[in-house]
């Protein structure tokens, strides 16, 4: 702490990159640069955002599953994402951010969350393909981000993982069952990959040439891969998952390429990554809308809470008295 | 000689950079500054530690081990929660 105060900004500067470059994590107390905080502010929170937003989505379905173990098992995913929520705006708030301002940039649209959340589910195939492309994507990234330099961000990580790991694994029974089902169910199956297959593309972000923050973020080990390595990794992964379904991806340039020992895959519509990251996706109005409503309607239980609190505590003070 | 007087912490090491810090013991001081160099010298004698945090005991609130069957029991019954739930052809079995 007194030896911090006796260093020059540019030999703080310098201690702290040593640290990262050494491999050491960055802890709350540590100093560190204004920008690595509001990169890390920024990221972790729209993490969180993304977590919660996509409760909706999802949460869609609950009621109308096709079986109870099928509502069984999506009531407990979409209870995870709350919790995952939860660890990544503590995680945030270490670094001195309230939460009443991350969800104040969340509800006026300054927070941006995973794009993908703007895309509705249609149909209960939807759900499958979520878990196991939307999922399983977040899990590329997420897998990547256990090794981030921030402390309470990689620790974070490190439960989300392990706790996420069945959520692809349902996605992917879902669409097994749908895959060996009638011509109609398999028609609904394919119709969800077509639908989901492009935006879970999306969500590894920009083209590392276009990416505003990539460049800094590596550096101060934030993100340790690219979004195009993260990108590459989840198609190579995921075109042997779609051949077992006896699915396809809907991309004709999709194809091997022993050459560099890597699928190669048609270009990203950019143009609608741009629209639904600004607002503009099929459900964005409404995802934001859902958010404050829940938001306004729950303030009677803060309400509730904090009145037995008052309640509890002048008890308390009069049996003291 | 009494301690009468003296708070009880608890005391949580941090062994390396990126780990929780985890509990490790206890012991009485005056304040919180005091029970810093306390566990300095009580618990990281040997550089056991790159942060310490002490915390009151009486600010810890703790659940109760006679009250866990009804505060756990309702996570018996969901073994979907699991990844090994799901039985996925071997080809995929990765995942």
């Amino acid at each position: 702490m007194s030896d911090s105060k006796a260093m020059t900004e540019a030999e703080l500067i310098e201690r702290f990159q040593s640290r990262i470059d050494d491999e050491q994590k960055i802890e709350p107390k540590d100093w560190m640069p204004e920008g690595y905080r509001k990169n890390l502010i920024r990221q972790i929170s729209q993490h969180a955002h993304s977590e919660v937003i996509g409760m909706q989505p999802e949460g869609n379905w609950i009621t109308r599953a096709p079986t109870l173990r099928r509502k069984a098992i999506l009531l407990a995913k979409v209870q995870d994402e709350g919790g995952h929520g939860l660890y990544l705006y503590s995680a945030a708030e270490t670094l001195g951010v309230s939460r009443e301002e991350l969800i104040a940039a969340l509800q006026s649209g300054e927070a941006k969350y995973a794009s993908i959340f703007n895309y509705p589910t249609l149909t209960w195939a939807d759900i499958g393909a979520i878990g196991w492309l939307v999922d399983g994507a977040a899990i590329v990234n997420q897998v990547s981000l256990q090794r981030t330099s921030y402390g309470p961000y990689a620790r974070g990580m490190v439960r989300i993982c392990k706790e996420e790991s069945f959520h692809q694994r349902q996605g992917y029974e879902i669409m097994l069952a749908l895959s060996r089902g009638n011509e109609a169910q398999r028609a609904m199956a394919q119709d969800s990959i077509n639908r989901f297959w492009w935006p879970s593309l999306m969500m590894f972000g920009p083209h590392d040439a276009e990416s505003a923050h990539s460049g800094q973020s590596m550096k101060w080990k934030i993100k340790r891969q690219s979004n195009d390595e993260l990108r590459q990794k989840f198609v190579d992964q995921t075109v042997k998952q779609v051949e077992v379904l006896d699915m396809t991806l809907p991309d004709p340039d999709l194809k091997w390429n022993e050459g560099r020992g890597h699928y190669d895959f048609g270009e990203i519509d950019w143009e609608e990554f741009k629209r639904s990251m600004s607002g503009g996706g099929p459900c964005s109005r409404q995802r934001v809308a859902h958010h404050v409503k829940a938001h306004e309607e729950g303030a009677w239980v803060r309400e509730a809470l904090r009145a037995y609190q008052k309640k509890q505590k002048s008890q308390a003070d009069k049996a003291a008295a | 000689m009494t301690q009468d007087n003296l708070h009880l912490f608890e005391v949580f090491i941090r062994s390396k950079r990126g780990l929780d810090h985890k509990h490790v013991g206890s012991l009485h001081a005056e304040d919180p500054a005091q029970a810093l160099e306390y566990a300095r010298d009580v618990y990281t004698r040997r550089s056991e530690g790159v942060s310490i945090w002490v915390v009151n005991s009486s600010d810890i609130h703790a659940s109760q081990e006679d009250d866990s069957e009804s505060f756990y029991d309702p996570m018996d019954d969901k073994p979907y929660r699991h990844a090994t739930h799901y039985v996925l052809p071997d080809a995929v079995n990765n995942m």
